[in-house]
């Protein structure tokens, strides 16, 4: 383990998702926390092989829906009826059939913006360097590969075990990344 | 990239459905899908027919900045609005395309949630026309405000002449409407894009090609965790964007509907505006995707199931349309109101009877064709209807807002309406925007969605007792 610290961990490629998802669920019954999965193209399954939480996301494009739409009628509100009051027609100031359609957009806008914001916060991206991107092969991983990716830092690894470990689930290819 | 074609897998399985088109040929693999589509963007030479398409479109694109500048200067006086008729063809152009924009977000975001998996590969190109349609479409009220370049004072923004927009006024509402489908339809465009992007960084030959394509896929690696919360993002979106759509049509029929004036105000048009929208929008697609596949060779993913289901589409909103004018007429006679009841005969017999009875014929009666699968299946045909159709919904814009404005309440009050040379090189300007921008999106981005294509495939599909192994 004295060059741990210089590795981010083992990858081993599979051509077909089912062999993904079966290495993942393999590899989380035999302890393994730390790890991801890559595809190129979405698999449910691999999120629950994984174990990974439920996503935070629908909470916070809630909250963001509910911050526009109250923003966007109270901007209208503050507008209309305390700043800049204008009498059309003799209608009240606050006449709030009139304001449904703007709050109602700047409901939807916020809520699109913290989905799309929250999103790539929560994925931690933009992320420019990332160390899966040292091993060549990884460039498949967005064309028609499926890699395992047990990291380092997970407290059941060891390079070797690990490494047989891997090389049971029938890879094409068991590659070390280097951090 | 040493690796070769993988093999084909199970080729019989890629039908989807027996008896049915497939919505994928048979016989494709995950690479294979890849490299097809990706090929597209990725090729060094640009084939000369798209030098061609975009000189041309390029040509009118600078026809439009012509005229916009002449604008500047001059002023809208270059048009023909004038009292009665002030809202010419700026408004007629900017309902137009608006509605256009309106299938690409049905397609990618109704067509989602209701599971159509066919709309995958028409999906991306059709968001790409949604967005460049509606940049488009912003364009012609900001021309048509007079002093374009207070367009700002639009935005409710502290400034020092201390004043802010009418909130009660439909014309705000438009506002925001407007600008918030210009930028949802932004974010669901680019978020689709990701993972593709990434694919083009990873399989560009050329250096710009993947620092640029590397800088826009933002470091996507295809992680399980991210796939998780992209596709929770990706449908929360299209939840968002589906009653969004329909609110954007809805608004630009306030436009008409909060005004008294006859024609104008009637509760039908709301619906009436959202399925005629969806109805040219639909048309577009066609338009578009018929000479698209046939000179990129993408029968394989475009196929003519695709074509059909479009087609039973623009059926169904055509009609929907049709039911439209029947109600407007019959609502106009029901109501006794001589102003009313005027509209309806001094369309079909006033001095734009043309213009009405064109419109009849190509949005009414020429989409009827569409009932036989021997015509939903004849290729040029189809294109031919939907061209017909994209002018049929141009001149029920035009039949709406200027035959109204043109016959109000007073005789003493009408007038005609007659547009100039300017108001045509704006609109063809705007044409050839459009087309410029979409030859553009068809060389430096996939036009399907290679992700979404792989999903599709019968080797995708995940065995459910993997979990007890």
């Amino acid at each position: 383990m004295a060059t741990a610290h210089a590795i981010y961990g083992l990858m081993a490629e599979f051509d077909d998702p089912n062999a993904l998802v079966a290495a993942t669920y393999r590899a989380y019954h035999m302890g393994y926390r730390q790890m991801d999965a890559y595809s190129p193209f979405p698999i449910e399954e691999l999120h629950e092989a994984l174990g990974a939480p439920h996503s935070k996301l629908p909470l916070i494009v809630l909250i963001g829906g509910l911050c526009g739409g109250l923003g966007g009628y109270y901007l209208q509100y503050w507008i209309a009826a305390i700043t800049y009051p204008i009498n059309v027609g003799g209608r009240p100031f606050h006449s709030w059939p009139a304001f449904i359609p703007v709050t109602f957009e700047c409901t939807i806008l916020a809520a699109a913006l913290s989905a799309v914001l929250g999103m790539l916060a929560l994925n931690g991206l933009p992320t420019p360097y990332h160390p899966v991107f040292n091993v060549p092969r990884f460039a498949l991983a967005s064309r028609n590969r499926f890699f395992l990716v047990i990291e380092s830092k997970d407290a059941k690894f060891d390079l070797e075990g690990t490494r047989s470990f891997l090389e049971t689930l029938n890879p094409r290819e068991v590659t070390t990344v280097a951090d | 990239m040493a690796d070769s074609l993988a093999p084909i897998e199970d080729p019989s399985a890629a039908v989807v459905g027996s008896g049915v088109p497939p919505v994928i040929a048979p016989g494709h693999t995950f690479g294979s899908v890849t490299d097809k589509i990706s090929s597209i963007v990725l090729a060094r030479k640009t084939p000369p027919g798209w030098w061609f398409g975009f000189l041309i479109a390029f040509f009118f694109t600078n026809v439009l900045f012509a005229s916009m500048a002449y604008l500047f200067v001059k002023g809208i006086g270059i048009w023909g609005v004038n009292i009665p008729v002030g809202w010419g063809f700026a408004i007629v152009n900017f309902v137009w395309w608006i509605g256009i924009g309106h299938a690409g977000t049905l397609i990618s975001a109704i067509l989602l949630l209701l599971k159509q998996t066919w709309r995958t590969s028409i999906n991306r190109f059709a968001e790409a026309m949604t967005l460049f349609a509606v940049a488009c479409a912003g364009l012609f009220p900001v021309l048509h405000l007079g002093r374009p370049w207070l367009a700002y004072w639009l935005f409710p923004y502290p400034n020092s002449m201390t004043i802010w927009p009418q909130f009660r006024s439909p014309l705000m509402w438009d506002v925001f409407a407007v600008s918030t489908y210009a930028t949802v339809s932004l974010l669901f465009w680019f978020i689709g894009l990701i993972p593709d992007l990434a694919t083009l960084r990873d399989r560009s030959q050329s250096r710009v090609g993947r620092v640029i394509y590397g800088m826009l896929a933002m470091g996507w690696r295809g992680s399980a965790r991210h796939w998780h919360r992209y596709e929770t993002a990706y449908l929360l979106l299209a939840g968002l964007a589906t009653p969004l759509v329909v609110s954007v049509h809805t608004v630009v029929s306030f436009d008409f509907a909060i005004a008294i004036l006859p024609g104008w105000h009637t509760p039908i048009f709301p619906p009436y505006f959202v399925a005629g929208a969806i109805y040219s929008g639909f048309a577009m697609v066609l338009t578009l995707a018929i000479p698209i596949r046939a000179a990129y060779g993408l029968e394989d993913f475009i196929t003519l199931r695709h074509l059909q289901n479009m087609a039973k589409v623009m059926l169904l909103t055509g009609l929907i349309v049709a039911y439209g004018y029947l109600t407007e007429a019959f609502i106009a006679w029901y109501s006794a109101d001589k102003f009313e009841m005027f509209v309806p005969y001094n369309r079909t017999t006033g001095p734009y009877w043309w213009a009405y009875a064109l419109l009849i014929l190509c949005n009414i009666l020429t989409p009827q064709l569409l009932w036989f699968k021997r015509v939903r299946i004849n290729v040029p045909l189809l294109f031919c209807i939907a061209f017909v159709i994209n002018c049929g919904m141009w001149l029920e814009r035009f039949v709406i807002v200027v035959t109204s404005l043109h016959r109000d309440f007073l005789p003493s009050a009408w007038g005609m309406y007659k547009p100039t040379i300017w108001d045509w090189s704006t609109f063809l300007g705007t044409l050839g925007l459009f087309v410029a921008l979409l030859f553009l999106f068809l060389r430096f981005l996939p036009m399907i969605s290679i992700f979404e294509m792989r999903t599709i495939l019968p080797a995708a599909k995940v065995d459910e007792d993997l979990r007890t192994t």
